[in-house]
């Protein structure tokens, strides 16, 4: 993957898969742009869980990686 | 000989009956698990019907296309029950830790007192899901010093159980036999020590058997060894009939704490009459 942003684009890693999305996204902008907001998720960028109340002022990087869990059935 | 453990008269229940695992208090002794049901609604009555106040969750990806279905959410009453997410499926002590940590920030947002507890699962193997013992403890230490209350997943070895303990887990779960494998509680001896050991000089320290039931005899014998707990998911999940199957796995945990606070009768190898000795017919009067 290039480390430079193309186009005013930058690529973050979501959940294993490559997302591209406009340069100054925030970690909300990506949440809504998934249709997940007001969704039961959490958020974790980089290996650090983002709460939810912050995620709007979370600017994405190039490169930045994301998970977003929900919960599951489980023992 | 044979059973020199667990028996010796009744015991004295902990004053307020319920079971207490650091600040929390449960109503029931049986802690469910949400996995493997045929469908959410059936889900949701065996919890009903199995008396459980406690259910644990797992942590998974969002589907990221056709995210709109349906959540688990849907059918959790979240009021009643309180949830107690798992970090099942990790197989390293950081991931472990990660996962709790999003399962904590999942929980916060729903106002659930669940967010400041973790079943705390590393695993070693893929075929057994046996623990990593070593992995178990690294994440036991980060987690409570991380202001987790931690229930730990660990086998049935006294050793690893009380070195737990010593990290500051609030409750040692020792599965019975293998997750999901149903034979219930294979090494009864070992779980026998693991009570001595914690519970020596602390009583009311919580001991739960996680994994292995397969039948609610199985949930009878774990409490009658004198364990606090029992959590199991898949045994009523797959049974034939679910909803009957959690209604038999309370009566057995109640059945089987009920024996062990009642004291069962040492074994002994032969007969001992019920009916009076004296007074049967036929013989020559004294």
């Amino acid at each position: 993957m290039s480390s430079k942003s193309i186009g005013g684009e930058i690529i973050v890693t979501v959940n294993g898969t490559d997302h591209q999305l406009p340069s100054g996204s925030t970690a909300h902008d990506l949440v809504a742009s998934l249709g997940l907001e007001g969704r039961p998720v959490a958020v974790e960028l980089n290996e650090h869980v983002v709460p939810r109340v912050e995620l709007p002022g979370r600017v994405l990087h190039q490169d930045d990686r994301l998970e977003i869990v929900t919960l599951v059935g489980g023992g | 000989m044979e059973d020199q453990a667990g028996t010796g008269g009744a015991v004295a229940e902990i004053p307020g009956a319920a079971l207490q695992i650091g600040e929390f208090s449960l109503a029931s002794r049986l802690v469910v698990g949400t996995g493997k049901y045929a469908t959410y609604s059936e889900m949701a009555r065996c919890l009903d019907a199995s008396g459980t106040d406690c259910v644990t969750v797992a942590v998974r990806r969002e589907r990221l296309l056709n995210a709109a279905g349906e959540n688990i959410l849907d059918h959790l009453d979240t009021t009643r029950y309180t949830l107690l997410p798992n970090t099942a499926g990790c197989f390293t002590a950081d991931d472990a830790v990660r996962v709790a940590r999003l399962g904590r920030e999942l929980l916060r947002d729903l106002g659930n007192p669940g967010s400041e507890w973790v079943k705390l699962e590393v695993l070693g193997d893929q075929k057994t899901l046996l623990p990593d013992p070593v992995g178990t403890l690294a994440a036991t230490e980060r987690l409570v010093a991380d202001g987790f209350t931690v229930l730990v997943y660990t086998s049935d070895d006294p050793v690893v159980a009380k070195r737990l303990k010593d990290l500051g887990a609030a409750s040692v779960m020792p599965a019975g036999s293998p997750i999901g494998s149903g034979q219930g509680i294979l090494n009864a001896n070992s779980l026998r020590i693991c009570l001595e050991y914690l519970k020596d000089g602390d009583p009311g320290y919580p001991v739960i058997v996680d994994a292995g039931v397969g039948t609610a005899s199985d949930v009878a014998a774990a409490m009658e060894l004198g364990v606090d707990g029992v959590l199991l998911n898949t045994a009523i999940a797959h049974a034939a009939d679910p909803l009957r199957m959690a209604r038999a796995m309370r009566a057995a945990c109640e059945a089987g704490h009920e024996a062990f606070l009642a004291g069962r009768i040492p074994r002994k190898r032969y007969a001992t009459a019920s009916s009076p000795e004296d007074g049967r017919i036929g013989g020559s009067t004294t």
